[in-house]
């Protein structure tokens, strides 16, 4: 393998868990809700897909743990926003502190286990391509998960009936539900989907990006995806774009590092955050009209009683 | 009249303060001890090995201490968490991140009457300690193993910050790698982070692409000597044995061990005899202690042993005059035959032989 390849290699797996919990986000803020508790849903994620994994031996039963555990942390959340209607900044951020600490106390067995790293899968004939075979055809399950779930939401929220459903109920609750559309329950069902990406990103963290459980291992990156949402302005192609950005800017600045290029590492670690606002504004402004956040985004919808 | 009254009040309790204050230097009989952390406790590096130091208080005091900690607290967010020990009564309180210096100093000057101890600072007051470890003892010997054990010549620094204490380790690393391997080059990843598993597995990992085999950390998880025993090439553990992590790349860990000046200090407390003072114990002292020698030739373990034994008995010093800039003049040799303890602590250059340069 070429140093070239490995880069690349890299950059893919730091990009694959915040494109995930990014695309979880940008489903349930396209339906009009912010969820801002990505990290602690994230950090839930990680640990009960870690312990799962370490105590049933099993990299399929984690996963499915952790899109479970971000998928209770959602209905927890939507219980709140939807349910009585409550701040939906508040909750979102009483969701990442409450997260970050349950994670902690669920994982707290299983500070110091390790797990074997989860093989790539070959898909036969296209990985021996030279080249791009290796990098785009030996990867593990979750990275080609990742992209396929970026076209299926893509081709959802643009080309069915229900994704235009949720895309209207995002920009106007009022006008959805005076057309006698089920505004609470499309909203909950798109928490849960967040939620459930949310913890799949946070999987991908434990099982196989360091393949060990700490507290707050997540280390922000729950963050960063609300934040790539709002650059890509809501769109799943930009997200992709992104969060890829994002993932190179970070491991080239450290090997811009280890080949000693005489920039002052501060500057090359703010760099992956400089890249993303300047790329996805240079795609803003090329695409010619200001995109913005749903209409309804972050207001509390209270039906008519 | 009412403000009056207030005042006599206010003067009363000053008055009751001030004899407190008086009483401070007693014997106490039983006393509440804080900790601070900069990481989870779960990090299997710094701040568990701080958390160790905690328990041993535990375990040597019995009911005469009751011991709370704080972990993952910012740095930058740091006073709050130290002020809020402070006003719950705790009467010692150790922050143990380098960060932390000057919101010690700031709490400290609000509460003189208890009792700081700060890790790996400078700044001391009449309440303020300040205590470290030499790791750079430690870091030498792991640049020995690596300079001898290294196929392609190049060997890998997974730093934090550039900060003195760093930048000390990089160069006492790179040092014991030079004394066995001449021309040995060293390649240094800033990962600006104390913690963040998955960057420092990337900046390990970037490392190894650009052909490192040995690989040191200075950043707290065991991230990066597990991309070494991904790749099948060789780490050290930082703060704490990381074996278990890396069980084939582990050549030996870097083991902080606070256990028994904890104690000391606690005592101190309890004695009503502790006082303000710089404590900097190393391999000798028992605040560093390296894991078994494993996965090596013998003579390269041989080779380490012995560089141990030196060390601890005195017989060497890492650095040992004289040391050259990376611009090849030689350093003022401020100390015995050796920088001096200031120079070590605020060390800001990196030595002849590194061929990167520090960021500013």
């Amino acid at each position: 393998m070429t140093t070239f390849e490995a880069i690349l290699l890299t950059i893919v797996t730091a990009s694959t868990p915040l494109l995930i919990a990014a695309l979880g986000e940008l489903v349930t803020e396209r339906s009009g809700v912010l969820n801002l508790g990505v990290e602690g849903m994230m950090a839930m994620g990680a640990a009960c897909s870690f312990a799962a994994a370490v105590t049933f031996d099993s990299t399929l039963i984690g996963v499915m743990a952790g899109m479970m555990a971000g998928a209770l942390m959602a209905a927890l959340f939507a219980l709140v926003v939807l349910g009585f209607a409550a701040n939906q900044v508040g909750s979102g951020l009483a969701l990442t502190i409450f997260g970050l600490g349950l994670s902690g106390l669920i994982g707290a067995p299983f500070v110091g286990a390790r797990r074997d790293p989860v093989p790539p899968v070959d898909i036969p004939g296209l990985s021996d391509i030279p080249f791009i075979g290796r990098l785009f055809f030996e990867q593990d399950l979750f990275v080609y998960s990742s992209v396929a779930l970026t076209i299926l939401i893509a081709l959802y929220l643009t080309r069915t009936r229900s994704g235009l459903t949720l895309r209207s109920i995002g920009e106007n609750h009022t006008s959805a539900n005076a057309l006698g559309l089920p505004v609470l329950r499309v909203r909950f069902v798109a928490i849960l989907f967040g939620g459930a990406c949310a913890g799949l990103a946070g999987a991908y963290l434990a099982l196989v990006y360091t393949r060990f459980w700490s507290p707050g291992m997540t280390a922000g990156r729950g963050w960063i995806a609300l934040a790539l949402v709002v650059f890509a302005a809501w769109r799943p192609g930009w997200l992709l774009i992104g969060a890829y950005i994002f993932g190179a800017a970070t491991v080239l600045q450290l090997h811009a590092q280890a080949a000693q290029f005489g920039v002052p590492s501060q500057v090359l670690s703010a760099v992956p955050y400089l890249a993303t606002i300047l790329a996805l504004l240079l795609l803003s402004l090329r695409h010619g009209r200001a995109v913005g956040a749903p209409g309804s985004l972050g207001a509390p919808f209270v039906p008519d009683r | 009249m009412f403000s009056r009254k207030l005042f006599g009040a206010f003067a009363g309790v000053a008055l009751a303060a001030l004899s407190a204050s008086g009483a401070m230097a007693q014997a106490k009989d039983k006393i509440k001890v804080g900790f601070i952390y900069v990481g989870p406790v779960g990090d299997h590096g710094w701040s568990y090995q701080h958390d160790q130091g905690r328990q041993a208080i535990v375990k040597a005091l019995g009911d005469k201490v009751e011991t709370t900690f704080v972990e993952s607290v910012p740095e930058a967010d740091s006073e709050r968490a130290i002020e809020q020990l402070a006003r719950t009564g705790h009467d010692l309180i150790f922050t143990t991140s380098f960060g932390f210096m000057e919101p010690t100093l700031k709490v400290a000057r609000k509460y003189p009457n208890i009792k700081f101890e700060h890790a790996t600072g400078f700044k001391r007051a009449p309440n303020v300690s300040t205590y470290a470890a030499k790791f750079h003892e430690g870091r030498y010997i792991i640049g020995q193993i690596a300079g001898k054990m290294t196929k392609s010549g190049v060997i890998g620094y997974v730093g934090a910050f550039p900060i003195p204490e760093v930048i000390a380790g990089i160069n006492a690393f790179y040092l014991g790698a030079q004394s066995v391997n001449p021309d040995v080059k060293i390649k240094v990843v800033w990962a600006n982070t104390w913690y963040d598993p998955a960057k420092e597995g990337d900046a390990a990992k970037a490392l190894l692409d650009q052909g490192v085999d040995m690989l040191a950390q200075h950043t707290d998880s065991p991230a990066p000597i597990q991309a070494a025993e991904a790749r099948g090439k060789f780490g050290f553990g930082q703060a704490s044995d990381m074996e278990r992590f890396a069980p084939k790349a582990q050549l030996t860990a870097i083991i902080d061990d606070w256990s028994d000046y904890y104690i000391a200090r606690a005592k101190a407390v309890l004695d009503g005899t502790w006082k303000s003072e710089d404590t900097w114990g190393g391999l000798a002292e028992h605040m560093v202690v390296m894991s078994p020698y494993k996965n090596m030739p013998d003579d390269v373990k041989k080779m380490a042993e012995e560089t141990e034994a030196a060390i601890r008995s005195g017989a060497l010093n890492p650095f040992k005059c004289p040391i050259y800039g990376q611009d090849g003049k030689e350093i003022e040799c401020k100390g015995n035959g050796a920088l001096s303890d200031e120079q070590v602590l605020g060390m800001n250059f990196y030595v002849k032989g590194i061929e990167d340069k520090i960021p500013q």
